[in-house]
């Protein structure tokens, strides 16, 4: 089976007042049908590694090396009428703040129709019903009505789950998520979650969701990415990154949880914090705050090992336990 | 809709009262005689009297405004001192003239205002940018009347393609659609035009250039419109508030402009009120500056019950 995305060296760098190397050579592979979250804190480069998907950073300043295919598309190729006929319908994305990101004074029905419009020749009506039939999908109540509503006049779930039915009105097979969940409730959060769980195995599509929360990483996804400083550390399913994080941030990502806390305590946490990517790292740009660091790991990148299949780890304590894949690649001279 | 447009003409009552109050008081305010200066010097004392008692100068300021606003409001504005005429008869004809003069305007400054907000806020910091917005603050700064002696230097005087001073051929003081009307109105009109367009540009730029930085532009991007597409919404947005602005522009041009005015010797309401100031026209200076206060009040009230059509985050009933 051919993978659904593909993403091979990824490099994003922004130029501007400084230069800031947002993702560093960043590889995934997403099979149809399969939920990938990419967990890191923020400034990871997560957010952008989606965005680069959808060629929505902004131009001028952004340099992008690497290659990226999504269902047999190269996507760094896609300029023009290409890329605007591949946004939307091979991809789609759902957004943090969906108060942010529809458009204020035009009501949920008109741009669900006119994502479907832009995409299928259609009637007006036959894209208000394809509307509905989502609004529907995605269970907000007497969606007749909401149809005719504008953002502001419904609440902060209502909202997102209608950027859901928007984003997938055009059934796209792959959607990607920025933090869909962050800006809500956490008892609307958990609906969300579900209710995006479900919508996923009934239309059969692959999801990159992307988070800071490892709780809602482990609701939603089959496998789990890592990221620190524009790189993914480790990459496992659920159950492996959970039972056996073998990355020391991931370690600490895990124990700074809430969960199993005692009242007295100090809460867990990692020291310092995340490095200034004015640089692209040429050694383990987490050894800083890592308490296993060596010397080596400060002379060059780790090598990335691979404890069993479809698992990956960045760091030297592996050596030893498992065959090593790929050796330190050596960043290119800048 | 019914009620918002119903309580919004309501609003309009006290307002309108107040703007006439002030109206009348501050020309009252005002130090000198309005008698003086039409009275021959040689007047003895009792002839004042007389005709400060004809005018009704010499009743308190309450009742001089109670007879005052019961015949404004029947649309007798009073008999102007200098001229003998009938005040509502020339406000009406400045009022026609200012209006021609700020139609013309309100074609050239708005239309360019908002092309011009919209290509600097798409290309914001770029060189296409600086150079609308040095454009656009040059327009706002400089001074209008001097902008319009000196078009009057370079057009009429040095190149003779257009008049310098009227509204029309022999000193007409009354509109035409016809060709030689027009060779009239175009400085004067370039002129008012010049500051409403900076106001415009500045506002539909930053407008458009705050918008274009907000997540729901990416998130159109992502659903696959296009550049037009995504300018439609752009317009859509910017919409309402652009609105705003001209409705309060259009409002000022209606006023006429007293420097414009005098400059081109256009028989608007700013040439009419100049003339009133410098003879002490009481009764036309009160009836000139009542008919442009309410002409703002009433642009006013016509963008606040547009708004709610364009913009349904207003909230209408």
């Amino acid at each position: 089976m051919s993978p659904l995305m593909e993403i091979r060296d990824l490099t994003v760098r922004f130029h501007g007042e400084r230069t800031v190397h947002a993702v560093n050579g960043l590889d995934l592979t997403l099979q149809p049908g399969e939920v990938i979250t990419i967990l890191g804190e923020s400034g990871s480069g997560k957010s952008v590694t989606l965005k680069a998907l959808l060629k929505l950073l902004p131009e001028k300043r952004t340099e992008i090396g690497g290659t990226m295919t999504v269902d047999g598309i190269d996507v760094t190729a896609l300029t023009g009428r290409r890329l605007s006929d591949y946004r939307g319908k091979a991809v789609s994305m759902i957004f943090q703040e969906p108060m942010l990101a529809l458009d204020p004074v035009y009501t949920i029905g008109d741009q669900i129709a006119e994502a479907v419009r832009r995409h299928d020749r259609v009637s007006r009506t036959k894209a208000m019903d394809i509307a509905l039939d989502m609004l529907t999908r995605v269970r907000i109540p007497s969606p007749e009505r909401r149809l005719r509503n504008y953002p502001h006049e419904m609440s902060g779930g209502m909202r997102q789950r209608a950027m859901i039915a928007l984003a997938l009105a055009c059934r796209p097979k792959l959607l990607l998520a920025d933090e869909p969940t962050t800006a809500l409730d956490a008892t609307v959060q958990i609906q969300v979650l579900l209710l995006l769980r479900e919508l996923q195995k009934e239309f059969g599509m692959g999801i990159v969701f992307v988070t800071h929360d490892i709780g809602v990483a482990v609701e939603i996804s089959d496998r789990i990415a890592v990221m620190y400083a524009g790189n993914i550390v480790e990459e496992g399913t659920v159950s492996e990154i959970i039972k056996d994080p073998r990355h020391p941030y991931t370690k600490g990502l895990l124990a700074a949880n809430l969960h199993g806390a005692t009242r007295g305590t100090s809460l867990a946490s990692i020291p310092g914090s995340p490095p200034p990517l004015d640089a692209r790292p040429n050694n383990c740009a987490f050894a800083p705050r890592c308490a296993h660091a060596r010397e080596e790991c400060l002379e060059a990148l780790p090598p990335v090992f691979r404890p069993g299949p479809g698992r990956r780890v960045a760091c030297v304590l592996e050596r030893g336990q498992s065959e090593m894949v790929l050796p330190a690649r050596t960043p290119e001279a800048a | 809709m019914l009620t918002y447009t119903l309580r919004r003409l309501a609003y309009v009552i006290p307002v309108a009262f107040g703007v006439s109050v002030i109206c009348f008081l501050l020309v009252h305010i005002a130090p000198g005689d309005p008698l003086t200066a039409v009275m021959p010097i040689d007047a003895t004392a009792e002839q004042q009297a007389e005709m400060m008692a004809i005018y009704g100068f010499d009743r308190p300021l309450p009742v001089q405004y109670a007879i005052w606003l019961g015949k404004a409001l029947m649309g007798d504005l009073g008999t102007s001192i200098a001229t003998g005429r009938e005040v509502s008869a020339e406000v009406s004809r400045a009022v026609g003239n200012t209006l021609i003069l700020a139609v013309f305007a309100s074609m050239i400054g708005f239309p360019l205002g908002i092309l011009f907000g919209f290509i600097a806020g798409y290309f914001k910091d770029t060189l296409v940018d600086r150079a609308v917005t040095a454009l656009s603050i040059t327009g706002v700064s400089v001074p209008n009347y001097w902008l319009g002696i000196v078009l009057v230097v370079i057009f009429s005087v040095n190149l003779g393609w257009l008049p310098s001073v009227g509204a029309g051929p022999g000193g007409s003081t009354a509109w035409k659609w016809d060709f030689e009307h027009l060779r009239y109105i175009i400085l004067p009109a370039v002129t008012l035009a010049v500051v409403p367009m900076g106001i415009v540009t500045r506002t539909v730029r930053a407008l458009v250039g705050d918008l274009l930085s907000q997540d729901f532009i990416d998130a159109l991007k992502a659903k696959g419109l296009g550049r037009f597409e995504i300018l439609k919404h752009v317009v859509k947005n910017v919409t309402p508030t652009t609105l705003s602005v001209v409705g309060l522009q259009l409002g000022y041009l209606l006023g006429g402009s007293i420097l414009i005015e005098t400059v081109f010797n256009w028989p608007g309401t700013g040439f009419l009120l100049s003339n009133a100031i410098f003879q002490r026209d009481l009764p036309l200076l009160q009836g000139t500056i009542l008919v442009l206060a309410l002409f703002f009040v009433f642009a006013n009230l016509i963008v606040d019950l547009v708004q709610p059509l364009v913009d349904p985050r207003i909230k209408r009933g």
